[in-house]
Protein backbone atom coordinates (compact mmCIF):
# COMPACT_ATOMS: atom_id res chain seq x y z
CA UNK A 1 0.00 0.00 0.00
CA UNK A 2 1.40 3.35 -0.92
CA UNK A 3 1.12 6.25 1.45
CA UNK A 4 0.63 9.87 0.48
CA UNK A 5 3.63 12.15 1.06
CA UNK A 6 3.86 14.04 4.34
CA UNK A 7 1.58 17.03 4.36
CA UNK A 8 -0.99 15.47 2.01
CA UNK A 9 -2.37 12.80 4.29
CA UNK A 10 -5.90 12.69 5.62
CA UNK A 11 -6.12 13.18 9.38
CA UNK A 12 -7.51 10.33 11.47
CA UNK A 13 -7.02 11.58 15.01
CA UNK A 14 -6.68 14.94 16.70
CA UNK A 15 -5.23 15.54 20.16
CA UNK A 16 -6.15 19.07 21.09
CA UNK A 17 -4.35 20.85 23.91
CA UNK A 18 -4.21 17.82 26.15
CA UNK A 19 -3.33 18.25 29.80
CA UNK A 20 -3.05 15.33 32.16
CA UNK A 21 -2.51 15.92 35.88
CA UNK A 22 -2.54 12.91 38.17
CA UNK A 23 -4.02 13.01 41.65
CA UNK A 24 -1.07 14.05 43.77
CA UNK A 25 -0.20 16.80 41.37
CA UNK A 26 2.17 15.21 38.84
CA UNK A 27 1.71 17.08 35.58
CA UNK A 28 2.35 14.22 33.14
CA UNK A 29 1.39 16.19 30.02
CA UNK A 30 0.91 19.87 29.32
CA UNK A 31 -0.72 21.28 26.22
CA UNK A 32 0.07 18.40 23.97
CA UNK A 33 -1.42 18.73 20.53
CA UNK A 34 -0.96 16.18 17.82
CA UNK A 35 -2.59 15.47 14.52
CA UNK A 36 -2.21 11.89 13.40
CA UNK A 37 -2.60 11.35 9.66
CA UNK A 38 -3.31 8.22 7.74
CA UNK A 39 -0.05 6.41 7.06
CA UNK A 40 2.04 8.35 9.57
CA UNK A 41 4.76 6.58 11.45
CA UNK A 42 5.16 8.80 14.49
CA UNK A 43 7.80 8.27 17.15
CA UNK A 44 7.44 9.76 20.61
CA UNK A 45 10.99 10.22 21.83
CA UNK A 46 11.91 11.50 25.24
CA UNK A 47 13.49 10.83 28.59
CA UNK A 48 11.88 8.63 31.20
CA UNK A 49 8.88 10.22 32.84
CA UNK A 50 8.10 12.72 30.09
CA UNK A 51 4.61 11.34 29.58
CA UNK A 52 5.03 9.11 26.51
CA UNK A 53 3.10 6.21 27.99
CA UNK A 54 0.55 8.62 29.38
CA UNK A 55 -0.04 10.03 25.89
CA UNK A 56 -0.61 6.53 24.50
CA UNK A 57 -2.95 5.60 27.34
CA UNK A 58 -4.98 8.72 26.69
CA UNK A 59 -5.24 7.92 22.99
CA UNK A 60 -6.20 4.34 23.84
CA UNK A 61 -9.02 5.68 25.99
CA UNK A 62 -7.68 3.95 29.09
CA UNK A 63 -8.09 7.21 30.99
CA UNK A 64 -9.60 10.61 30.22
CA UNK A 65 -7.50 13.77 29.80
CA UNK A 66 -7.72 16.42 32.50
CA UNK A 67 -8.19 19.13 29.91
CA UNK A 68 -8.47 19.13 26.14
CA UNK A 69 -10.03 16.70 23.71
CA UNK A 70 -9.08 13.66 21.67
CA UNK A 71 -11.17 13.24 18.56
CA UNK A 72 -11.25 10.48 16.00
CA UNK A 73 -12.06 11.53 12.49
CA UNK A 74 -15.47 9.93 11.85
CA UNK A 75 -15.65 8.49 15.36
CA UNK A 76 -13.86 5.49 16.81
CA UNK A 77 -15.13 2.03 15.95
CA UNK A 78 -14.35 -1.28 17.59
CA UNK A 79 -11.10 -2.63 16.19
CA UNK A 80 -9.90 0.80 15.11
CA UNK A 81 -7.05 0.52 17.55
CA UNK A 82 -4.28 -2.02 17.98
CA UNK A 83 -1.85 -1.93 20.88
CA UNK A 84 1.56 -3.48 21.47
CA UNK A 85 3.00 -3.19 24.96
CA UNK A 86 6.58 -3.43 26.14
CA UNK A 87 5.93 -7.03 27.16
CA UNK A 88 4.32 -9.42 24.69
CA UNK A 89 1.25 -9.58 26.97
CA UNK A 90 -0.06 -12.89 25.66
CA UNK A 91 -2.45 -15.15 27.48
CA UNK A 92 -0.23 -18.07 28.52
CA UNK A 93 -3.13 -20.52 28.61
CA UNK A 94 -4.10 -19.88 25.01
CA UNK A 95 -2.38 -20.90 21.79
CA UNK A 96 -0.86 -18.35 19.44
CA UNK A 97 -3.91 -18.57 17.22
CA UNK A 98 -6.32 -18.08 20.12
CA UNK A 99 -4.31 -15.09 21.30
CA UNK A 100 -4.57 -13.43 17.92
CA UNK A 101 -8.26 -14.30 17.84
CA UNK A 102 -8.93 -12.28 21.03
CA UNK A 103 -10.09 -8.98 19.44
CA UNK A 104 -12.60 -10.87 17.30
CA UNK A 105 -13.62 -13.21 20.07
CA UNK A 106 -14.59 -10.25 22.22
CA UNK A 107 -16.89 -9.12 19.43
CA UNK A 108 -18.54 -12.53 19.40
CA UNK A 109 -16.91 -13.81 16.22
CA UNK A 110 -16.03 -17.50 16.08
CA UNK A 111 -12.51 -18.72 15.37
CA UNK A 112 -13.65 -20.41 12.16
CA UNK A 113 -15.20 -17.26 10.80
CA UNK A 114 -12.00 -15.21 11.17
CA UNK A 115 -9.39 -17.93 10.69
CA UNK A 116 -8.35 -16.50 7.33
CA UNK A 117 -7.56 -13.13 8.89
CA UNK A 118 -5.64 -14.77 11.71
CA UNK A 119 -3.58 -16.87 9.31
CA UNK A 120 -2.88 -13.77 7.25
CA UNK A 121 -1.78 -11.75 10.29
CA UNK A 122 0.48 -14.59 11.46
CA UNK A 123 1.94 -14.86 7.98
CA UNK A 124 2.72 -11.14 8.04
CA UNK A 125 4.89 -11.65 11.10
CA UNK A 126 6.28 -14.94 9.82
CA UNK A 127 4.67 -17.23 12.37
CA UNK A 128 2.07 -19.11 10.35
CA UNK A 129 3.65 -22.41 11.38
CA UNK A 130 3.23 -21.66 15.08
CA UNK A 131 -0.54 -21.16 15.21
CA UNK A 132 -1.01 -24.08 17.58
CA UNK A 133 1.97 -23.38 19.83
CA UNK A 134 1.71 -22.03 23.33
CA UNK A 135 3.51 -18.75 24.15
CA UNK A 136 5.98 -20.53 26.44
CA UNK A 137 7.28 -22.47 23.46
CA UNK A 138 8.32 -19.26 21.69
CA UNK A 139 11.34 -17.01 22.09
CA UNK A 140 10.99 -13.42 23.28
CA UNK A 141 11.15 -12.06 19.74
CA UNK A 142 8.55 -14.52 18.50
CA UNK A 143 6.19 -13.63 21.33
CA UNK A 144 6.54 -9.99 20.34
CA UNK A 145 5.61 -10.93 16.78
CA UNK A 146 2.47 -12.64 18.03
CA UNK A 147 1.65 -9.49 19.92
CA UNK A 148 2.10 -7.48 16.73
CA UNK A 149 -0.05 -9.93 14.79
CA UNK A 150 -2.80 -9.50 17.37
CA UNK A 151 -2.57 -5.71 17.04
CA UNK A 152 -2.72 -5.96 13.24
CA UNK A 153 -5.39 -8.57 12.82
CA UNK A 154 -8.37 -6.22 12.95
CA UNK A 155 -6.68 -3.94 10.39
CA UNK A 156 -6.87 -1.03 12.83
CA UNK A 157 -6.70 2.58 11.72
CA UNK A 158 -4.04 3.22 14.34
CA UNK A 159 -1.48 1.03 16.10
CA UNK A 160 0.06 2.18 19.38
CA UNK A 161 3.39 0.67 20.39
CA UNK A 162 4.95 1.45 23.78
CA UNK A 163 8.66 0.56 23.65
CA UNK A 164 7.80 -2.78 22.11
CA UNK A 165 11.35 -3.94 21.50
CA UNK A 166 13.07 -2.40 24.52
CA UNK A 167 13.41 -5.71 26.33
CA UNK A 168 14.89 -7.58 23.36
CA UNK A 169 18.50 -8.08 22.39
CA UNK A 170 20.06 -5.83 19.76
CA UNK A 171 20.00 -8.36 16.91
CA UNK A 172 16.37 -9.34 17.43
CA UNK A 173 15.49 -5.71 17.81
CA UNK A 174 17.00 -4.72 14.46
CA UNK A 175 15.31 -7.63 12.75
CA UNK A 176 11.96 -6.66 14.23
CA UNK A 177 12.51 -3.03 13.19
CA UNK A 178 13.11 -4.16 9.61
CA UNK A 179 10.07 -6.41 9.74
CA UNK A 180 7.94 -3.67 11.22
CA UNK A 181 8.75 -1.45 8.26
CA UNK A 182 7.94 -4.13 5.72
CA UNK A 183 4.68 -4.73 7.59
CA UNK A 184 3.94 -1.06 7.38
CA UNK A 185 4.69 -1.11 3.66
CA UNK A 186 2.33 -4.04 3.15
CA UNK A 187 -0.53 -2.81 5.29
CA UNK A 188 -0.16 0.97 5.16
CA UNK A 189 -0.65 0.99 8.91
CA UNK A 190 -0.54 4.19 10.91
CA UNK A 191 1.71 3.83 13.93
CA UNK A 192 2.57 5.78 17.04
CA UNK A 193 5.75 4.32 18.43
CA UNK A 194 7.24 5.15 21.82
CA UNK A 195 10.97 4.72 22.20
CA UNK A 196 14.00 5.83 24.16
CA UNK A 197 16.30 5.28 21.24
CA UNK A 198 17.16 8.11 18.88
CA UNK A 199 18.40 5.68 16.23
CA UNK A 200 15.32 3.53 16.36
CA UNK A 201 13.08 6.54 15.94
CA UNK A 202 15.09 7.95 13.03
CA UNK A 203 15.22 4.58 11.33
CA UNK A 204 11.52 3.88 11.63
CA UNK A 205 9.52 7.04 11.54
CA UNK A 206 8.62 9.86 9.22
CA UNK A 207 7.66 12.08 12.14
CA UNK A 208 9.56 12.32 15.43
CA UNK A 209 8.09 14.19 18.36
CA UNK A 210 10.80 15.01 20.88
CA UNK A 211 9.39 15.39 24.35
CA UNK A 212 10.72 16.84 27.58
CA UNK A 213 9.75 16.13 31.16
CA UNK A 214 8.43 18.13 34.12
CA UNK A 215 6.00 19.00 32.78
CA UNK A 216 5.71 16.49 29.95
CA UNK A 217 5.43 18.33 26.65
CA UNK A 218 6.41 18.17 23.01
CA UNK A 219 9.38 20.43 22.33
CA UNK A 220 10.05 19.78 18.67
CA UNK A 221 8.84 17.80 15.69
CA UNK A 222 11.13 16.40 13.00
CA UNK A 223 9.84 15.23 9.66
CA UNK A 224 11.82 12.73 7.68
CA UNK A 225 11.15 12.44 3.96
CA UNK A 226 13.28 9.38 3.29
CA UNK A 227 11.08 6.96 1.37
CA UNK A 228 9.91 3.56 2.58
CA UNK A 229 10.82 0.75 2.42
CA UNK A 230 13.93 1.63 4.37
CA UNK A 231 16.73 -0.81 4.95
CA UNK A 232 20.46 -1.00 5.41
CA UNK A 233 21.04 1.82 2.93
CA UNK A 234 18.99 4.15 5.13
CA UNK A 235 20.95 3.15 8.22
CA UNK A 236 24.15 4.17 6.48
CA UNK A 237 22.79 7.26 4.69
CA UNK A 238 24.32 10.66 5.42
CA UNK A 239 20.91 12.18 6.10
CA UNK A 240 20.20 9.49 8.68
CA UNK A 241 23.29 10.48 10.65
CA UNK A 242 22.47 14.16 10.42
CA UNK A 243 18.92 13.77 11.64
CA UNK A 244 20.05 11.46 14.41
CA UNK A 245 22.60 14.05 15.54
CA UNK A 246 20.09 16.88 15.49
CA UNK A 247 17.43 14.84 17.26
CA UNK A 248 19.92 13.81 19.86
CA UNK A 249 21.00 17.43 20.39
CA UNK A 250 17.41 18.52 20.88
CA UNK A 251 16.86 15.71 23.35
CA UNK A 252 19.94 16.54 25.35
CA UNK A 253 19.29 20.25 25.19
CA UNK A 254 15.98 19.52 26.87
CA UNK A 255 17.69 17.43 29.51
CA UNK A 256 20.05 20.20 30.60
CA UNK A 257 17.90 22.50 32.79
CA UNK A 258 19.59 25.81 31.92
CA UNK A 259 19.19 25.17 28.20
CA UNK A 260 15.49 24.56 28.64
CA UNK A 261 14.84 27.96 30.19
CA UNK B 1 43.00 -4.49 16.82
CA UNK B 2 43.83 -7.95 15.63
CA UNK B 3 41.60 -10.91 15.64
CA UNK B 4 43.44 -14.00 16.77
CA UNK B 5 42.97 -17.30 15.09
CA UNK B 6 41.20 -19.78 17.25
CA UNK B 7 43.69 -22.30 18.49
CA UNK B 8 43.87 -25.45 16.46
CA UNK B 9 42.04 -28.33 17.99
CA UNK B 10 43.34 -31.86 17.53
CA UNK B 11 41.69 -33.55 14.59
CA UNK B 12 38.68 -35.64 15.54
CA UNK B 13 36.61 -38.10 13.70
CA UNK B 14 32.88 -37.84 14.29
CA UNK B 15 31.94 -40.51 11.82
CA UNK B 16 29.52 -43.11 13.11
CA UNK B 17 29.88 -42.10 16.75
CA UNK B 18 26.45 -40.74 17.44
CA UNK B 19 26.10 -38.03 20.06
CA UNK B 20 29.17 -37.42 22.17
CA UNK B 21 28.51 -36.48 25.78
CA UNK B 22 30.99 -34.91 28.09
CA UNK B 23 31.68 -36.30 31.54
CA UNK B 24 29.53 -33.76 33.30
CA UNK B 25 26.49 -34.51 31.13
CA UNK B 26 27.04 -38.23 31.71
CA UNK B 27 27.15 -37.69 35.45
CA UNK B 28 24.01 -35.57 35.34
CA UNK B 29 22.14 -38.16 33.31
CA UNK B 30 23.19 -40.96 35.64
CA UNK B 31 22.13 -38.94 38.68
CA UNK B 32 18.77 -38.28 37.09
CA UNK B 33 18.25 -41.97 36.34
CA UNK B 34 19.15 -42.98 39.88
CA UNK B 35 16.90 -40.32 41.36
CA UNK B 36 14.07 -41.48 39.14
CA UNK B 37 14.26 -44.97 40.66
CA UNK B 38 15.01 -43.80 44.18
CA UNK B 39 11.90 -41.65 44.15
CA UNK B 40 9.82 -44.81 44.41
CA UNK B 41 12.21 -47.24 46.10
CA UNK B 42 13.32 -45.13 49.07
CA UNK B 43 9.90 -44.23 50.49
CA UNK B 44 8.75 -47.84 50.07
CA UNK B 45 11.87 -49.21 51.73
CA UNK B 46 11.73 -46.80 54.66
CA UNK B 47 8.04 -47.46 55.13
CA UNK B 48 8.66 -51.24 55.11
CA UNK B 49 11.45 -50.93 57.64
CA UNK B 50 9.26 -48.80 59.90
CA UNK B 51 6.46 -51.36 59.79
CA UNK B 52 8.89 -54.20 60.40
CA UNK B 53 10.35 -52.31 63.36
CA UNK B 54 6.85 -51.73 64.74
CA UNK B 55 6.28 -55.47 64.52
CA UNK B 56 9.59 -56.21 66.24
CA UNK B 57 8.93 -53.75 69.07
CA UNK B 58 5.68 -55.54 69.86
CA UNK B 59 7.35 -58.96 69.74
CA UNK B 60 10.53 -58.00 71.64
CA UNK B 61 8.65 -56.25 74.42
CA UNK B 62 5.80 -58.77 74.48
CA UNK B 63 3.24 -55.97 74.23
CA UNK B 64 -0.37 -57.14 74.49
CA UNK B 65 -2.49 -56.68 71.33
CA UNK B 66 -5.01 -54.51 73.23
CA UNK B 67 -2.21 -52.03 73.86
CA UNK B 68 -0.32 -52.18 70.57
CA UNK B 69 -1.29 -54.77 67.95
CA UNK B 70 1.17 -56.17 65.46
CA UNK B 71 0.82 -54.86 61.87
CA UNK B 72 -0.25 -58.31 60.70
CA UNK B 73 -3.11 -58.31 63.17
CA UNK B 74 -4.21 -54.87 62.00
CA UNK B 75 -4.27 -56.09 58.44
CA UNK B 76 -6.20 -59.20 59.48
CA UNK B 77 -8.76 -57.04 61.32
CA UNK B 78 -9.06 -54.80 58.30
CA UNK B 79 -9.96 -57.81 56.17
CA UNK B 80 -12.26 -59.45 58.73
CA UNK B 81 -14.13 -56.23 59.54
CA UNK B 82 -14.18 -55.00 55.95
CA UNK B 83 -17.98 -55.17 55.84
CA UNK B 84 -18.50 -52.66 58.67
CA UNK B 85 -15.42 -50.60 57.93
CA UNK B 86 -16.09 -50.22 54.21
CA UNK B 87 -19.65 -49.05 54.90
CA UNK B 88 -18.27 -46.43 57.25
CA UNK B 89 -15.54 -45.49 54.79
CA UNK B 90 -18.18 -44.89 52.16
CA UNK B 91 -20.03 -42.51 54.43
CA UNK B 92 -16.89 -40.57 55.34
CA UNK B 93 -16.04 -40.38 51.66
CA UNK B 94 -19.52 -39.14 50.82
CA UNK B 95 -19.37 -36.38 53.40
CA UNK B 96 -15.87 -35.38 52.35
CA UNK B 97 -16.73 -35.40 48.65
CA UNK B 98 -19.99 -33.51 49.06
CA UNK B 99 -18.40 -30.94 51.36
CA UNK B 100 -15.58 -30.43 48.91
CA UNK B 101 -18.02 -30.07 46.03
CA UNK B 102 -20.10 -27.49 47.86
CA UNK B 103 -16.91 -25.73 48.99
CA UNK B 104 -15.76 -25.46 45.38
CA UNK B 105 -19.09 -24.05 44.22
CA UNK B 106 -19.44 -21.76 47.24
CA UNK B 107 -15.81 -20.68 47.33
CA UNK B 108 -15.54 -19.93 43.63
CA UNK B 109 -18.99 -18.33 43.55
CA UNK B 110 -18.21 -16.05 46.45
CA UNK B 111 -14.78 -15.22 45.01
CA UNK B 112 -16.43 -14.16 41.75
CA UNK B 113 -18.90 -11.98 43.66
CA UNK B 114 -15.98 -10.45 45.59
CA UNK B 115 -14.16 -9.71 42.35
CA UNK B 116 -17.25 -8.03 40.92
CA UNK B 117 -17.83 -5.86 43.95
CA UNK B 118 -15.26 -4.53 46.39
CA UNK B 119 -18.11 -3.67 48.75
CA UNK B 120 -19.34 -7.25 48.80
CA UNK B 121 -15.81 -8.30 49.70
CA UNK B 122 -15.57 -5.73 52.48
CA UNK B 123 -18.96 -6.82 53.83
CA UNK B 124 -18.54 -10.59 53.80
CA UNK B 125 -14.88 -11.42 54.06
CA UNK B 126 -14.89 -10.83 57.87
CA UNK B 127 -17.42 -13.65 58.20
CA UNK B 128 -15.28 -15.94 56.10
CA UNK B 129 -12.22 -15.13 58.19
CA UNK B 130 -14.07 -15.65 61.50
CA UNK B 131 -15.35 -19.02 60.31
CA UNK B 132 -11.85 -19.94 59.26
CA UNK B 133 -9.98 -18.95 62.41
CA UNK B 134 -12.48 -20.45 64.86
CA UNK B 135 -11.57 -24.10 65.48
CA UNK B 136 -14.21 -26.37 64.03
CA UNK B 137 -14.45 -28.42 67.26
CA UNK B 138 -15.73 -25.34 69.04
CA UNK B 139 -18.42 -24.53 66.47
CA UNK B 140 -19.51 -28.11 65.82
CA UNK B 141 -21.48 -28.69 69.06
CA UNK B 142 -23.65 -25.68 68.27
CA UNK B 143 -24.18 -26.85 64.74
CA UNK B 144 -25.44 -30.19 65.98
CA UNK B 145 -27.85 -28.46 68.35
CA UNK B 146 -29.39 -26.33 65.62
CA UNK B 147 -29.32 -28.80 62.79
CA UNK B 148 -31.60 -31.75 63.05
CA UNK B 149 -30.05 -33.99 60.45
CA UNK B 150 -26.74 -35.50 61.54
CA UNK B 151 -25.62 -35.87 57.94
CA UNK B 152 -26.29 -32.21 57.13
CA UNK B 153 -24.48 -31.17 60.30
CA UNK B 154 -21.42 -33.19 59.35
CA UNK B 155 -21.50 -31.76 55.87
CA UNK B 156 -21.69 -28.24 57.18
CA UNK B 157 -18.68 -28.77 59.45
CA UNK B 158 -16.58 -30.27 56.67
CA UNK B 159 -17.68 -27.48 54.35
CA UNK B 160 -16.69 -24.72 56.77
CA UNK B 161 -13.09 -25.89 56.93
CA UNK B 162 -12.77 -26.74 53.25
CA UNK B 163 -14.26 -23.64 51.78
CA UNK B 164 -11.90 -20.95 53.01
CA UNK B 165 -8.72 -21.93 51.13
CA UNK B 166 -10.72 -22.12 47.94
CA UNK B 167 -12.32 -18.73 48.55
CA UNK B 168 -9.05 -17.06 49.56
CA UNK B 169 -6.99 -18.49 46.73
CA UNK B 170 -9.58 -17.92 44.03
CA UNK B 171 -10.16 -14.34 45.18
CA UNK B 172 -6.44 -13.68 44.96
CA UNK B 173 -6.26 -15.41 41.56
CA UNK B 174 -9.10 -13.38 40.07
CA UNK B 175 -7.25 -10.20 41.05
CA UNK B 176 -3.89 -11.30 39.74
CA UNK B 177 -4.55 -11.02 36.02
CA UNK B 178 -1.78 -9.23 34.11
CA UNK B 179 -2.51 -5.49 34.10
CA UNK B 180 -1.58 -5.06 30.44
CA UNK B 181 -4.02 -7.82 29.50
CA UNK B 182 -6.64 -6.01 31.54
CA UNK B 183 -5.93 -2.83 29.57
CA UNK B 184 -6.18 -4.82 26.37
CA UNK B 185 -9.62 -6.03 27.43
CA UNK B 186 -10.66 -2.41 27.96
CA UNK B 187 -9.27 -1.35 24.60
CA UNK B 188 -11.18 -4.13 22.87
CA UNK B 189 -14.28 -3.18 24.84
CA UNK B 190 -14.79 -6.45 26.66
CA UNK B 191 -17.82 -6.48 28.94
CA UNK B 192 -17.71 -7.62 32.57
CA UNK B 193 -18.64 -11.18 31.72
CA UNK B 194 -16.04 -11.51 28.93
CA UNK B 195 -13.37 -10.11 31.19
CA UNK B 196 -14.21 -12.76 33.75
CA UNK B 197 -14.50 -15.59 31.25
CA UNK B 198 -11.46 -14.89 29.08
CA UNK B 199 -9.05 -13.26 31.49
CA UNK B 200 -9.79 -13.55 35.19
CA UNK B 201 -10.95 -17.16 35.42
CA UNK B 202 -7.98 -18.57 33.47
CA UNK B 203 -5.61 -16.39 35.51
CA UNK B 204 -7.20 -17.70 38.70
CA UNK B 205 -7.06 -21.36 37.70
CA UNK B 206 -3.60 -22.14 39.16
CA UNK B 207 -4.52 -20.38 42.39
CA UNK B 208 -7.84 -22.20 42.61
CA UNK B 209 -6.17 -25.58 42.06
CA UNK B 210 -3.67 -24.79 44.82
CA UNK B 211 -6.61 -24.07 47.11
CA UNK B 212 -8.34 -27.27 46.02
CA UNK B 213 -5.33 -29.35 47.09
CA UNK B 214 -5.47 -27.89 50.58
CA UNK B 215 -9.26 -28.02 50.76
CA UNK B 216 -9.36 -31.73 49.87
CA UNK B 217 -7.34 -32.64 52.94
CA UNK B 218 -9.23 -30.20 55.12
CA UNK B 219 -12.62 -31.57 54.05
CA UNK B 220 -11.56 -35.00 55.29
CA UNK B 221 -10.30 -33.57 58.57
CA UNK B 222 -13.53 -31.62 58.96
CA UNK B 223 -15.65 -34.70 58.29
CA UNK B 224 -13.73 -36.79 60.83
CA UNK B 225 -13.54 -34.14 63.55
CA UNK B 226 -17.22 -33.29 63.22
CA UNK B 227 -18.12 -36.91 63.69
CA UNK B 228 -16.19 -37.06 66.94
CA UNK B 229 -18.25 -34.14 68.16
CA UNK B 230 -21.53 -35.53 66.84
CA UNK B 231 -20.84 -38.76 68.72
CA UNK B 232 -22.97 -41.86 68.51
CA UNK B 233 -26.52 -42.26 67.47
CA UNK B 234 -28.49 -42.20 64.30
CA UNK B 235 -27.81 -44.08 61.18
CA UNK B 236 -24.90 -43.56 58.84
CA UNK B 237 -21.77 -43.73 60.92
CA UNK B 238 -18.41 -42.88 59.42
CA UNK B 239 -14.89 -43.99 60.21
CA UNK B 240 -14.43 -41.60 63.12
CA UNK B 241 -17.36 -43.21 64.86
CA UNK B 242 -15.81 -46.63 64.29
CA UNK B 243 -12.64 -45.46 65.99
CA UNK B 244 -14.56 -44.10 68.97
CA UNK B 245 -16.64 -47.24 69.22
CA UNK B 246 -13.61 -49.54 68.98
CA UNK B 247 -11.89 -47.41 71.63
CA UNK B 248 -14.74 -47.92 74.09
CA UNK B 249 -14.60 -51.64 73.50
CA UNK B 250 -10.81 -51.78 73.63
CA UNK B 251 -10.71 -53.22 70.10
CA UNK B 252 -7.36 -51.61 69.47
CA UNK B 253 -6.57 -53.48 66.21
CA UNK B 254 -9.82 -52.18 64.80
CA UNK B 255 -8.91 -48.64 65.79
CA UNK B 256 -5.70 -49.02 63.85
CA UNK B 257 -7.52 -50.49 60.86
CA UNK B 258 -9.94 -47.54 60.74
CA UNK B 259 -7.05 -45.13 61.22
CA UNK B 260 -5.20 -46.63 58.28
CA UNK B 261 -8.30 -46.28 56.11
CA UNK B 262 -8.54 -42.58 56.99
CA UNK B 263 -4.86 -42.02 56.23
CA UNK B 264 -5.08 -43.84 52.91
CA UNK B 265 -8.19 -41.83 52.02
CA UNK B 266 -6.31 -38.62 52.74
CA UNK B 267 -3.42 -39.67 50.55
CA UNK B 268 -5.75 -40.63 47.72
CA UNK B 269 -7.58 -37.30 47.92
CA UNK B 270 -4.29 -35.43 47.80
CA UNK B 271 -3.04 -37.49 44.87
CA UNK B 272 -6.29 -36.95 42.98
CA UNK B 273 -6.36 -33.18 43.45
CA UNK B 274 -2.68 -32.99 42.50
CA UNK B 275 -3.36 -34.99 39.37
CA UNK B 276 -6.29 -32.74 38.45
CA UNK B 277 -4.06 -29.69 38.92
CA UNK B 278 -1.32 -31.22 36.81
CA UNK B 279 -3.67 -32.17 33.98
CA UNK B 280 -5.31 -28.77 33.93
CA UNK B 281 -2.07 -26.80 33.90
CA UNK B 282 0.45 -29.00 32.13
CA UNK B 283 0.15 -27.20 28.81
CA UNK B 284 1.02 -23.74 29.99
CA UNK B 285 1.70 -23.14 33.66
CA UNK B 286 5.21 -22.97 35.12
CA UNK B 287 4.33 -25.24 38.03
CA UNK B 288 3.50 -28.10 35.68
CA UNK B 289 6.40 -27.69 33.29
CA UNK B 290 9.44 -29.90 33.34
CA UNK B 291 12.68 -28.02 32.90
CA UNK B 292 14.50 -29.64 30.06
N1 LIG C 1 -1.24 6.40 37.31
C1 LIG C 1 -0.39 7.37 37.65
N2 LIG C 1 -0.55 8.06 38.80
C2 LIG C 1 0.30 9.03 39.16
N3 LIG C 1 1.36 9.42 38.43
C3 LIG C 1 1.60 8.79 37.27
C4 LIG C 1 0.74 7.73 36.83
N4 LIG C 1 1.21 7.26 35.65
C5 LIG C 1 2.29 8.01 35.37
N5 LIG C 1 2.53 8.93 36.33
C6 LIG C 1 3.60 9.94 36.34
O1 LIG C 1 3.50 10.68 35.17
C7 LIG C 1 4.75 10.95 34.61
C8 LIG C 1 4.81 10.43 33.18
O2 LIG C 1 4.74 9.01 33.20
P1 LIG C 1 4.82 8.12 31.88
O3 LIG C 1 4.69 6.70 32.31
O4 LIG C 1 3.86 8.63 30.89
O5 LIG C 1 6.30 8.41 31.42
P2 LIG C 1 7.09 7.75 30.19
O6 LIG C 1 7.51 8.87 29.33
O7 LIG C 1 6.30 6.67 29.58
O8 LIG C 1 8.36 7.17 30.95
P3 LIG C 1 9.16 5.83 30.62
O9 LIG C 1 10.05 6.16 29.49
O10 LIG C 1 9.94 5.60 31.89
O11 LIG C 1 8.18 4.77 30.34
C9 LIG C 1 5.77 10.30 35.51
O12 LIG C 1 6.30 11.27 36.37
C10 LIG C 1 4.97 9.30 36.30
O13 LIG C 1 5.51 9.14 37.59
MG1 LIG D 1 6.49 4.48 29.48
Amino acid sequence: MSVAPLGQRAPILHMREIDKTFTGGVVALRRMSLEVNEGDFISLLGPSGCGKSTALRLIAGLMPPTLGRIEWEGGQGAGDLGVVFQEPTLMPWATVEQNVWLPFRLRGQSLASVREKIVEALALVGLEKFAKSYPRELSGGMKMRVSIARALVTRPRLILMDEPFAALDEITRQKLNDDLLSLKAKTGATVIFVTHSVFESVFLSDRILVMAARPGRVIREFQIDAPYPRGMEWRTAKEYGEIARETSDTLHGALAPEAAE
Amino acid sequence: MTIADTTELPARSDAGQGPVFDADEERRARKKRIEGIAKYVIPLAVMSIAIWYWDRIVVWNEIEPYILPRPGLVLQTLIEDWGTLSASLLITLQITGLALGVAVIGGVGLAIIFSLSRYAEMSFSPFAVILQVTPIVSIAPLIFIYIESRMVGLLLCAWIVAFFPILANTTLGLKSADHNLRDLMTIYRANRWQRLRYLQLPSALPYFLGGLKIAGGLALIGAVVAEYVAGTGGIGTGLAFRILEAGYRLQIPRMFAALILIAVTGVIIYATTSLIAHLALRKWHESALKRD
